[in-house]
């Protein structure tokens, strides 16, 4: 295989990482938002928790799996970027360890305070990584100061455009709404009402936050300067995002939760084909640009990984996919039937 | 402070404290796994009761071993670039490996198996507890073939690419085989068994003490001592073995644990050396002749170099500089993981030649037991690891790289300020929160574990309505 052919095979391998991290971990953060708002019982915390509780944990790992193939395959991009962004990156840490430890500590004592502060740790850490998880992407289309040495300029207040920011407000709509959905698959009686009506109201705000976004894209340019233009995959984006808000209001749920999954994936698709063959753009001057080409690896440890992904990537698909058809019936808030 | 010494000392303590909980999930899972087989074997409510209880532990500590996991991968790009570019064709590969292929496995199988029972058929949600295991004990074999690396680059594996500055990996089997990674991983996987041994004869022996659960903490405490005495001679014969090519490949390091300035033939191993306030002077020592010489090449009359001709050499080698890593770090934890280790091996020996007794649990040690088996792994892995990490400094790869010239230059002293700080203090909160819910858990005992895991009664679990 060529050197230039996996370069390529191997962006396309990250972005379809991080599309199946935002797809699965973005329902999983909405549904950690919306925990303490949707749930008033002990036993409806529980009930939203497990919606996700035997599947997040796995679907996060597709973040850790997205940095270790960057740092494998791109190393440049990953020392790059992971030093650049290191505050916001920072706080995204610690909203992943918060939430996590909260899952597994929250119920493990009965203390409703305690409970409730483990609450509001997962809400809070699912929206802390929403959030610079946003505005990281929404930096990485709009480009960041980086000089002839692939060293990142800026700090913590260069991220905080406001581009950035919207891009960051906009993913946590988004998730809110994805999780939504989702939990309107997951639960039933009372909390499916809740959670549908919930879905209603924070349609119309993501929907109107991603037009922002996607109308200041357009206008600042950020839009075409890859080599590979979006073309239809943005607009499809956007009637996934309108199509979703119909369903909602039908009580189609399962339509409703496919659109924005859709959504999400070509929202996550358009950026990977707008910044293309670039990694990281440099706004300091486009030369001294990260590429695929000046980012990567050797072609040998390009090969090597690339065989080692072609035996694992279907084993991890099988068995994940075999874990959502194992829990994929919906789950009730009676204490009897709650794992706790 | 400066931006080095500040990220060293992230890197150190964010280290340390995620390696306080992972030996012990690399241990647990197995004991919790062979658990789980021998109720499915026999259905004898003992075994599903250990299963409850102990699989209760390991999964308030699994979880802190998890998140402060992530912290670790990011943090090479976060804090070490300019090794990551160095580095990154080569280390990347293990470290991607890991994540494709253990830490997907550890946590996928890990949420069937604490929300499956029940759910999914029964030899499933079995196997889940044992590829949970399995995925564990992968990852640890990857992070050390990746850490191997750094400590003693296989020459085999990589090239130096003049055109770009950086090393590139000419041969994965190389890296894979590298013979320094497998002593680790021996070592490593044996004394996460021991540290799941000694947690479980320590909270055994608590309850045994006070005569409850009898039959439950006695067949753990057996466990416990059989396990524990076969993992920490495993412990230590890899340690041992790890001598012999630390002397090849790191005298540096073999000097530095010894203290020995001076190369000596046949070497003494000492038993107490006092150096100078710089820790780089000898001021008076009491040592064993010949002891060195057989733990550096298993004879009795081997040459070790010292420090001082090594010192020499390297400058030689590599241009001026300091090359002697801290010594009164080096020399004192390789004292205390090796003595611990060894009242480790003599401990549950003795634990086991108790057992033989049928009332051994009103002897009087037994009440020592709790507090003296709770602390020498903690202690001896945590010195290991300092050990091994302090004892290849100025280096962080072995003769190629020096920490100096790794860290992130575009950081400000001020970014290492806020988030060695903010780590701090989360992983302060999070060691409190486990502590106490460990500690809860032990105390409330076996009933406690099997009722709030399966179908709760409004009795156990208070709630808010």
């Amino acid at each position: 295989m060529s050197y230039q052919f996996l370069q390529i095979l191997w962006f396309i391998l990250i972005a379809v990482l991080w599309i199946g991290f935002y797809f699965l971990e973005g329902f999983d953060f909405g549904v950690g938002m919306l925990l303490p708002f949707i749930g008033k019982k002990d036993t409806e915390r529980r009930a939203i928790i497990n919606s996700i509780g035997s599947t997040w944990d796995g679907n996060e790992v597709w973040l850790l799996t997205a940095g270790g193939a960057t740092f494998a395959a791109f190393p440049e991009w990953y020392a790059t970027m992971f030093s650049g962004f290191y505050l916001a990156l920072f706080l995204l840490l610690i909203g992943l360890i918060i939430r996590g430890v909260a899952f597994e500590y929250r119920s493990k004592d009965a203390n409703p305070a305690w409970r409730n502060r483990f609450d509001w740790m997962i809400a809070v850490g699912s929206f802390l990584a929403a959030l610079l998880l946003g505005a990281a992407f929404a930096n990485l289309a709009r480009g960041v100061p980086i000089n002839a040495d692939k060293m990142f300029t800026g700090n913590l207040f260069t991220l905080l455009n406001p581009y950035g920011l919207l891009g960051g407000v906009t993913t946590v709509a988004v998730f809110l709404l994805h999780g939504a959905n989702f939990l309107g698959l997951k639960l039933e009686g009372a909390l499916r009402e809740r959670v549908n009506a919930a879905a209603k109201k924070l349609w119309i705000a993501a929907t109107v936050l991603y037009i922002a976004l996607g109308i200041f894209t357009y206008i600042a340019g950020f839009w075409a300067r890859g080599i590979v233009s979006p073309g239809v995959v943005p607009i499809a984006a956007i009637a996934f995002l309108l199509a979703a808000g119909y369903f909602i209001n039908q009580k189609r749920e399962g339509w409703a939760f496919i659109m924005v999954a859709l959504n999400v994936v070509f929202t996550q698709v358009t950026f990977f084909l707008m910044t293309f063959p670039n990694v990281m753009t440099s706004t300091t001057n486009p030369n001294w640009s990260l590429t695929i080409y000046n980012a990567s690896s050797s072609q040998y440890t390009l090969t090597v990984m690339s065989i080692v992904a072609l035996i694992f990537v279907p084993i991890v698909l099988a068995y994940q996919g075999w874990t959502y058809y194992m829990f994929r019936k919906r789950i009730s808030d009676k204490k009897e039937s709650l794992v706790y | 402070m400066d931006l080095i010494t500040l990220s060293r000392w992230q890197f150190g303590l964010t280290t340390i404290y995620h390696w306080l909980f992972v030996p012990l999930t690399l241990g647990l899972g197995w004991f919790v796994a062979f658990m789980q087989t021998r109720y499915y074997q026999t259905k004898d409510e003992t075994w599903r009761k250990m299963t409850k209880f102990w699989g209760k532990l390991f999964l308030i500590n699994f979880a802190i071993g998890v998140v402060t996991g992530i912290v670790q991968e990011f943090q090479f790009g976060m804090n070490w670039s300019e090794y990551s570019r160095y580095v990154g064709d080569i280390f990347g590969a293990p470290l991607a490996v890991e994540a494709l292929l253990a830490f997907f496995m550890e946590s996928t199988f890990l949420g069937i198996w604490i929300f499956g029972e029940g759910r999914v058929p029964e030899k499933a949600h079995l196997a889940s507890i044992w590829l949970a295991a399995l995925g564990s004990n992968l990852s640890a074999i990857w992070i050390l073939l990746a850490n191997g690396f750094m400590q003693a680059p296989p020459a085999a594996s990589y090239v130096f690419n003049e055109a770009n500055g950086r090393l590139e990996m000419v041969n994965f089997g190389a890296l894979v085989a590298n013979p320094k990674a497998w002593i680790f991983i021996w070592h490593t996987l044996a004394d996460g068994l021991a540290m799941a041994s000694f947690l479980i004869l320590a909270v055994s022996a608590w309850h045994l003490v006070r005569k409850q659960n009898v039959d439950f903490f006695k067949r753990s405490f057996q466990m416990g001592a059989l396990v524990g005495l076969i993992a920490s001679t495993l412990v230590f014969l890899g340690g041992h073995t790890m001598g012999q090519y630390m002397r090849e490949v790191q005298p540096m390091k073999m000097a530095a644990l010894e203290a020995l300035w001076e190369t000596e033939q046949p070497a003494p191993f000492s038993l107490l050396t006092i150096g100078d306030l710089s820790g780089k002077q000898e001021v008076w020592s009491v040592r064993i002749p010949y002891a060195m010489s057989f733990l550096a090449c298993n004879n009795f009359s081997c040459e070790v170099k010292g420090v001082n001709e090594l010192q020499a050499q390297y400058e030689a080698q590599y241009g001026p500089g300091d090359y002697i890593p801290l010594m009164v770090v080096t020399y004192w934890t390789f004292r205390i993981m090796m003595f611990f280790g060894l009242i480790m091996m003599g401990a549950s020996a003795w634990f086991l030649y108790a057992t033989r007794r049928k009332d051994y649990e009103n002897a009087k040690w037994m009440k020592l037991v709790p507090f003296g088996a709770l602390f020498l792994p903690y202690l001896a892995n945590a010195s290991g690891w300092l050990l091994t990490e302090m004892g290849r400094q100025p280096w962080i790869v072995y003769g190629l790289l020096k920490v100096q010239d790794a860290v992130s230059p575009n950081l400000t002293v001020l970014d290492l300020w806020i988030s060695l700080i903010g780590y701090t203090v989360v992983y302060g909160s999070l060691a409190v929160a486990m502590v106490y819910l460990m500690k809860k858990t032990v105390l409330a005992g076996p009933d406690a574990a099997i009722h709030e895991s399966v179908d709760v009664a409004p009795a156990i679990v208070g709630s808010q309505d």
